[in-house]
């Protein structure tokens, strides 16, 4: 094939230069950013180089309450939600009729505004004056309640947190699972049948390794996805994260760069390194424990 | 004779355990149907009562017996709805389109052209898949403020239109066209651009539509870079719309109204989803992230 650098370099300028401007310069300046320490954004000088707006991060009780939230999030919610996926996907892909419909239905939470929705949720959680809402009603049928799952105790409102966050990852994971399942091929089982195998076993032993590359894909993506968690904890708690004991470590780094608490884009920086320094961790380890369990 | 009736009688007993395991099996899918409907149901029930009798209700009714649009009318009417909704539907489609116009020769250039330093530039743009929006966002603001472009639509639009991931997937099925058609097309006299035009774009028109489609679920849904960039209501998006809604709009306690909104805001996506089920559902799978 013939060379025409010239003109594949035009036909790729569009696209250079936007990820030139709005991604590559940014990630070598954000490690500028939290490297300056004292940065004033109004005046944009700073005092000197070195690592203290990292320690002032890490000794903020704020972010440390955010690390704690963002953790007990991705602890419950990324095993409960890959877990019901799979129980639901398995469920769906044993049965013909209405099978298309609960695929849709499932599906619906994907395609709607996390923050209009979890509006909802507030409503159908919160105490008020004139009501104590539907989950207290639910609640006082088995004698408990009332709580007040929005401005109430911390782990009411993380049950929330997580309630909601499950319910609007699970489209995904299912959609995910189901087409997993459905291109496992059909002669495994057979066989398994002819001599005699018992179902859970077929699961145990074809299913689940058969699935386990696209499972292990969920389970990667589901706590990259929790450790961002943001907007929902918004919709639900409100914007000022922080008085709510809500805030999660993307909400932080938010506040810090803009809101009543903002104007330190040093902060936010360090923060943002620290959350991709975990985030990076954590895949890396899930990549190390695949390589053992996961069958290709 | 004996054996035949140990033969009915095993098949009767299988038949009443498949039974029983599918009673279990949609008992549990229509659990979960229901878990993800209600809180729809509940959103369009609200919308429809009356402030008054709402208020009144100190165990929630399940249904209303006198359904007003009175909400719906205070929804455009009390806060600035209809404005939120042309500003996403701007944002939206301008996005959408010039990421389109960005990433359609990029991808045509990686799949069918050949060029010093491809691979290596290549590798470099995967490399970008990994980087979270977190990381870049924050020198973005910085960018945007000192451009004076806070509260623009440019503001809004710009940082949002670079995606590699669709780029991604373009060139992917873009690369998969004989290189045949090209020589032939060459040999016929047919320019790159035409090619481009004529034979690449209706030959990959699926994969645009996916595209197209996640995009623009991406853009009416986002709100962290709108919320960042903007302060006046002028400018917000539904995102911020709704935020602006539940913490000043209609006196906070006005939950109907705000579950009117709520609809309003939730219709067009479910519409576009219900039309594309198929289309969405089969690119989501194959190019979706969120979870």
């Amino acid at each position: 094939m013939e060379k025409n650098n010239a003109k594949a370099w035009l036909y790729l300028l569009p696209a250079i230069l936007f990820l030139g401007v709005f991604m590559v310069y940014p990630l070598i300046d954000v490690f500028i950013y939290s490297f300056e320490e004292g940065y004033n954004s109004a005046s944009q000088t700073y005092f000197g180089i070195g690592t203290y707006n990292y320690s002032y991060v890490l000794h903020d009780p704020y972010f440390l309450q955010a690390v704690k939230n963002t953790f007990i999030l991705v602890v419950i919610t990324v095993p409960l939600s890959t877990g019901l996926a799979l129980l639901i996907s398995v469920g769906l892909s044993s049965i013909k009729k209405l099978r298309n419909l609960f695929q849709t239905v499932y599906f619906l939470p994907y395609v709607t505004n996390t923050l209009a929705v979890g509006l909802v949720f507030m409503v159908l959680f919160k105490k008020t004056a004139y009501t104590d809402g539907l989950a207290n009603l639910i609640l006082s049928i088995f004698n408990a309640g009332p709580i007040d799952f929005i401005d109430g105790p911390y782990w009411a409102k993380m049950f929330v947190l997580c309630f909601y966050t499950v319910w609007v990852v699970m489209p995904f994971k299912i959609l995910i699972l189901t087409s997993a399942l459905a291109s496992v091929n059909q002669d495994y089982y057979n066989a398994a049948r002819v001599d005699g195998t018992s179902r859970f076993r077929m699961f145990y032993k074809i299913t689940l390794p058969m699935i386990s590359p696209m499972l292990f894909y969920l389970v990667i993506t589901g706590f990259i996805g929790a450790f961002k968690a943001y907007s929902d904890a918004v919709a639900l708690f409100g914007t000022n994260l922080n008085a709510a004991e809500m805030n999660t470590i993307v909400g932080y780094v938010y506040d810090m760069l803009y809101g009543d608490s903002g104007g330190y884009p040093s902060y936010a920086s360090a923060a943002a390194i620290l959350l991709f320094a975990i985030v990076l961790t954590i895949t890396t380890i899930n990549l190390l424990v695949s390589r053992k369990h996961v069958h290709y | 004779m004996d054996n035949k009736q140990t033969y009915e009688v095993i098949e009767r007993r299988a038949r009443r355990r498949t039974t029983v395991r599918n009673v279990i099996v949609y008992l549990f899918l229509g659990l979960w149907a229901l878990m993800v409907l209600f809180p729809f149901y509940w959103m369009v029930l609200t919308s429809f009562k009356d402030y008054g009798s709402y208020n009144a209700e100190y165990i929630p009714k399940f249904y209303t017996l006198s359904p007003t649009l009175q909400n719906y009318a205070d929804a455009f009417t009390t806060v600035d709805l209809a404005q939120y909704f042309l500003n996403t539907l701007i944002f939206t489609v301008i996005t959408t389109a010039l990421m389109l116009v960005v990433i359609i020769p990029a991808a045509f250039a990686f799949a069918r052209l050949n060029f010093r330093g491809k691979n290596l530039l290549f590798t470099l743009f995967l490399a970008l898949m990994m980087i979270p929006n977190e990381l870049v966002i924050i020198t973005n603001y910085t960018t945007v403020t000192n451009l004076d472009l806070r509260n623009t639509f440019a503001g809004l639009i710009l940082p949002s239109v670079a995606s590699v991931f669709y780029l991604y997937l373009l060139k992917e099925n873009f690369a998969q066209i004989p290189d045949e058609l090209y020589y032939a097309a060459k040999v016929d006299g047919t320019s790159d651009l035409r090619y481009l035009w004529k034979v690449m774009m209706p030959i990959c028109r699926p994969t645009i539509v996916t595209v197209t489609i996640l995009k623009v679920i991406e853009c009416w849904n986002s709100y962290v870079w709108p919320r960042l960039v903007t302060d006046d209501p002028a400018y917000y998006l539904v995102s911020n719309g709704i935020q602006e809604i539940r913490e000043n709009g209609f006196g906070r306690e006005n939950i109907p109204a705000m579950m009117a909104a709520v609809v309003v805001i939730s219709v067009p996506l479910v519409v576009l989803f219900l039309l594309f089920r198929k289309k969405i559902m089969a690119g989501v799978a194959r190019g979706g992230t969120k979870g």
